[in-house]
């Protein structure tokens, strides 16, 4: 569930893949998302984080965040060989 | 220290929404670190955009179109030289390079370097021969059949499913998802750029393109992959971004290796769903977007002269990613004066 390295992401949330110069932009959830992603934080961790700091229900927030990495896998943003520890 | 000046004549001064390499190679060329520049442009019609830029072109010249051979070339060339003390030309259009490769001694012998591929790579890469090319040299390259004959149009059904690419010998390719589309573009592809015609297999994909710089000894001087970000409605790039695909650049290298390609080049790529690379077509001279090497730390046209002045031109080893190009349109404001004297008396 890690974003592959190559892949940068700014503080505004522009993510560009310098591979195939492809480049996206997230909301401020997506830049916090990306940000645990990047240190290594598993969906657990990660799910935590987020519910301790907004206010939303565990299981709406599992269905985005999988929305969300699903997204991010499509665009072949995710690391393949830790996707299937997801 | 004082940088020696140097003339070097430039083609492809038509900056216009197909645009010819001319200007991006002069920008690059008048930001050179390893000599200072007095360009001669070289334009084959009045209307060239770049005869009228005074910061870019110090003085232009009308040459004779390629079609009127080599023969009438030469003494247009030569009057230039007369004129200018010329170093270096840099022939920029693919229907030009034929009579210039053809006259690279003759100038050689005035005292003028050129650095262009030899003959033999020249015709080997021709889209008609490109099928052939990839078998020999081990790069992916999309199936296409060479049609002299209308009539043979009803085989293709056999060899290939639809969609298919048509293409012009130099210029123009339209997708074709029908015989009777084939027909309609290889009619009008035919009627403005002649025979042959060539049908391409239809490769699924994202296309990218390569600009580089070979030393004509197998080795890469230089290599810069792009992806187009905004694409006019004649598939020229308007907008692009350096990428980093090492697939891409690996490629690169083993086509300079294998071909022992010498000079500029473009690689026309598509990396298909399963992030195979097909070779679609390789032009062999700078693109229109040449000037973005600059900006990525690599000044392919400056390269390019040094290596054909004989100089020792040591490979570059990175270039920034990320770095994008915005082409846009610009009016200028030009007395009729000066198109008479291009129009009139051929110079400016």
């Amino acid at each position: 569930m890690k974003i592959r390295k190559n892949i940068a992401v700014s503080d505004s949330g522009l993510v560009f893949n310098p591979e195939n110069g492809e480049s996206f932009s997230v909301n401020p959830i997506g830049v916090e998302l990306t940000s645990l992603m990047r240190e290594g934080k598993s969906f657990d961790e990660i799910s935590n984080v987020i519910l301790k700091k907004y206010n939303t229900e565990k299981q709406v927030f599992e269905k985005d965040f999988h929305e969300f990495l699903e997204t991010l896998s499509n665009y072949g943003l995710l690391d393949k060989n830790e996707k299937e520890k997801a | 220290m004082k940088r020696k000046k140097l003339n070097i004549a430039v083609t492809g001064l038509n900056a216009v929404d197909s645009p010819g390499p001319g200007v991006s190679v002069i920008r690059a060329l008048r930001e050179a670190e390893s000599f200072d520049v007095r360009i001669i442009g070289l334009a084959y019609e009045s209307l060239e955009p770049g005869i009228y830029m005074h910061d870019i072109v110090d003085k232009t010249y009308q040459i004779p179109y390629p079609g009127a051979g080599t023969d009438t070339l030469l003494p247009r060339l030569e009057y230039i030289h007369s004129k200018e003390k010329l170093d270096v030309i840099i022939p920029n259009f693919d229907a030009e390079l034929f009579p210039f490769i053809k006259l690279e001694k003759k100038l050689q012998a005035m005292g003028i370097r050129m650095f262009l591929p030899t003959l033999h790579q020249f015709e080997e890469r021709q889209k008609v021969n490109l099928s052939d090319f990839g078998i020999k040299y081990g790069i992916k390259a999309p199936r296409s059949r060479v049609l002299y004959d209308m009539s043979t149009i009803y085989s293709l059904t056999s060899e290939f499913s639809f969609p298919v690419i048509v293409k012009g010998k130099f210029y123009d390719a339209s997708v074709a998802y029908s015989l009777e589309q084939v027909r309609n573009y290889y009619n009008k592809i035919s009627a403005k750029w002649g025979l042959p015609i060539i049908i391409q297999e239809f490769i699924h994909g994202t296309e990218f393109n390569v600009t580089g710089l070979g030393d004509g000894k197998g080795k890469t001087i230089a290599a810069i992959p792009m992806r187009k970000q905004y694409i006019t409605d004649k598939g020229k790039a308007w907008g692009g971004i350096s990428i980093s695909d090492e697939k891409m650049l690996e490629l690169t290298r083993h086509f300079l290796k294998v071909t022992k390609w010498r000079g500029g080049f473009e690689l026309e790529l598509m990396k298909n769903k399963d992030n195979e690379l097909y070779l679609l077509e390789i032009n062999p001279r700078l693109p229109a977007w040449i000037y973005l090497s600059v900006g990525v730390g690599q000044n392919i046209p400056e390269a390019l002269v040094n290596l054909a002045l004989g100089k020792k031109v040591e490979p570059f080893s990175e270039f920034k990613i990320g770095k994008m190009f915005v082409r846009y349109s610009w009016d200028m404001i030009v007395d009729r004066e000066e198109f008479e004297q291009i129009s009139i008396y051929g110079e400016l």
